[in-house]
Formats: structure tokens, C-alpha cells, sequence
């Protein structure tokens, strides 16, 4: 291993809130195409959409639909995080910020868990 | 491993073909990463190259990167950075190696230039000095960032470099942004256009590794954050 190349220089937290919103906002493109999809069968095939609506009462998909909560929250609060980052008076506490984007994020995923059990 | 050396693991070569080399160094109390190096080179290998000068964390060329960390060795205690009685030092990333731990500095040196990271004085001898308000909030934004020692950790450190060549990084970017909040400097127009361009400001994701690694303790983030908001609003000013 080439020291010079190791992670160990990014395992701070401000580093995996940007990796955090990189990666939330990937799996969120992959997921959008699929949402549009499903929705357009309510066009297409009425039929269809029904079954996988009744499919989504499964545990599975409420499982998958709480990550996908949590990857909404997590990217819109921490884009928001950047957005006042970048523009409103510095806030030394950038640490506390993004730890609280990801807090909040995760409390609204929880929320959504407790309502869909 | 018992406590009485280190087994240090040095990436030698130019890049490319750094070859690791292991090292058994006596250790002592008080021991810098820069004296074990030093040791190496002293009593072992006399053909080590490194790089350094003042070993009091003044000069900024002594950085090296530690266990996958870019630091400033003269004033990093090998204690400190030991794991299981090894360490690995290797040349400051995102440069050019030149031999072994020495790297070719002149790229981040390029980029301090081309961020107007100079003097601009419009001011003759003969004229008297500007005022300095020492409580104003520009120069207490500039003050903040002045002990910059030039010793390129917050470069190594910085992903986007890593992914950008053109990017001026971190340092540089924090230089005018000081020169931006100096009263003393009349380049305002030179600095924002140079830190708006391609390789500019708003090419930072504010990873914060910078600001993280700083040896000084400094902020390079919102330096940078900050030329991001006068470089928009110079924007807005001139009506796009």
C-alpha cells in the first residue's frame, strides 16, 4: 500500500458528509427512472400497477422504502448544508451542521419507519 | 515489536515506481518524524532525499505523508503517528516526486501565482502607507489566514486536486482571499477574475480536508467559501 495513497487522509466527518451527498444523490438518479416507470403504468397498465401497488405493502419494499426516506432527507439536508455553506455568513461549527443534516435525516427516516409498521 | 525502535516503511523512488523500504530505527524521547527520518539518512542510507530547513514548523518544507496523512514531520511526534511500532512515510501527494520524499513543488507554487496570490500595490515609497483597521471584519477575515507557511499539506490532502490538475487548491485560494480583505492590496479586480476561472474557486466540493490537515490550524475551507460568495456577487454586480 502507498502511504501516500491511503484513505486514512479523508476519514473525517466533513469528508464523508460530501461522500454521504455523492452517494445519496447517485442512488436517488438510479431510483427516479424506476419511480417514473411505475407511475407511468397507472397510464399504460392499470393492471400492473395495481399488483405492484399491492406488492409495496410487503415488508421488503417498506424496508426499501425507508432508505429511500433516508436518502431523500440526507440529500436535501445536505444540500442545504452546502447552499448555506456557500452563501450565507460562515458558520465555524461546519462539523455540527453536517452531523445535525444527517441527524435530522435519519430522525425522518425513523419517523417514516414507525408510521409504515 | 518491542518499544526500543520503529519499524519505519519509506516509499522510495521516483513516482511511479516507488519501491517501499523497511528500516529499523532506535527510538528516543521527544522523537519527531523528521528525526527518524534524519536517522535513516544519517546512519543507515546517506542516498535518502527529503526535504527540510528550520525543523520549528516555520519554513513549510519539511511535509511528508504519515500513515496515509499529509503532515508537517519536524513538528509531529513519531508517538503520535506509531501504530503497533510501524509507520509508513511516503512523498506529499499531488506532486510530482522528484527522489524518494522529495517532491517538486513548483506546480503549487505555479498555482499561488496564478490565484494573484502576489502583491498588488498601486503605491509608491513616497506615498503614505494605507490605513490598517486592525478590528475591521476584512481584516480580521485576512488575519485569519496570513501564517500560511506554504507547506502544501492542505494540497496533498485535497481530493479535488487529486481529480483536477487545474484546480489551484487550497493554499493559493486562501492567499487571495487574505489579499482580497487586505487594506493594503488594490487587486480586487485581478484576484476575483483569477480565482472565477476554470481551475477556480467554485471547483472545491468542501470536502474540508484542507481545513482538517492545516498543520497551522487555519481555514482554508471558508476562505474559499468565502471567494465563492464575492466572485458570485462580483457576478451579480456586473449583470452576468
Amino acid at each position: 500500500m502507498r502511504a501516500a495513497r491511503g484513505i486514512t487522509s479523508r476519514a473525517h466527518p466533513l469528508w464523508v458528509a460530501y461522500v454521504l451527498h455523492r452517494l445519496s444523490g447517485l442512488a436517488l438518479a438510479l431510483f427516479l427512472p424506476v419511480h417514473f416507470y411505475i407511475l407511468s403504468l397507472a397510464l399504460t397498465d392499470p393492471a400492473r400497477l395495481d399488483g405492484f401497488l399491492s406488492l409495496s405493502l410487503g415488508g421488503a419494499v417498506k424496508a426499501a422504502e425507508v432508505g429511500l426516506v433516508f436518502l431523500l432527507a440526507v440529500h436535501m439536508f445536505g444540500g442545504l448544508r452546502l447552499m448555506a455553506l456557500e452563501w450565507l455568513p460562515w458558520q465555524p461549527a461546519q462539523k455540527t451542521v453536517a452531523a445535525a443534516a444527517t441527524a435530522v435525516s435519519f430522525a425522518i427516516a425513523v419517523l417514516f419507519l414507525l408510521r409504515a409498521v | 515489536m518491542s518499544d526500543a525502535s520503529h519499524r519505519v516503511t519509506i516509499e522510495r523512488g521516483p513516482d511511479g515506481d516507488a519501491v517501499p523500504q523497511v528500516f529499523e530505527v532506535p527510538a528516543q524521547d521527544n522523537q519527531t518524524v523528521l528525526d527518524v527520518v534524519s536517522w535513516i539518512q544519517q546512519h543507515v542510507d546517506p542516498t535518502l532525499s527529503y526535504r527540510f530547513a528550520c525543523r520549528v514548523g516555520m519554513c513549510g518544507s519539511c511535509a511528508m505523508m504519515v500513515n496515509g496523512v499529509p503532515r508537517w514531520t519536524c513538528r509531529t511526534h513519531i508517538s503520535k503517528v506509531v501504530k503497533g511500532g510501524s509507520v509508513a512515510i511516503g512523498p506529499l501527494r499531488n506532486l510530482p516526486v522528484i527522489k524518494d520524499l522529495v517532491v517538486d513543488m513548483d506546480p503549487f507554487f505555479d498555482k499561488w501565482v496564478a490565484a494573484e496570490g502576489v502583491h498588488h500595490g498601486t503605491r509608491t515609497r513616497d506615498d503614505p502607507i494605507a490605513p490598517v483597521d486592525a478590528g475591521s471584519a476584512a481584516r480580521v477575515a485576512a488575519d485569519a489566514g496570513i501564517e500560511c507557511i506554504n507547506c502544501s499539506v492542505c494540497y496533498a490532502a485535497c481530493d479535488t486536486v487529486a481529480g483536477n490538475d487545474a484546480y489551484l487548491g487550497p493554499a493559493p485560494l486562501l492567499r487571495a482571499w487574505t489579499l482580497l480583505n487586505d487594506a493594503k492590496d488594490e487587486g480586487r479586480a485581478a484576484i476575483l477574475e483569477a480565482v472565477s476561472g476554470s481551475g477556480g474557486c467554485h471547483n472545491c466540493h468542501a470536502m474540508g480536508s484542507c481545513t482538517a490537515y492545516c498543520p497551522n490550524a487555519l481555514d482554508p475551507m471558508s476562505a474559499i467559501a468565502g471567494l465563492k460568495r464575492e466572485t458570485a456577487r462580483a457576478f451579480f454586480r456586473k449583470g452576468g
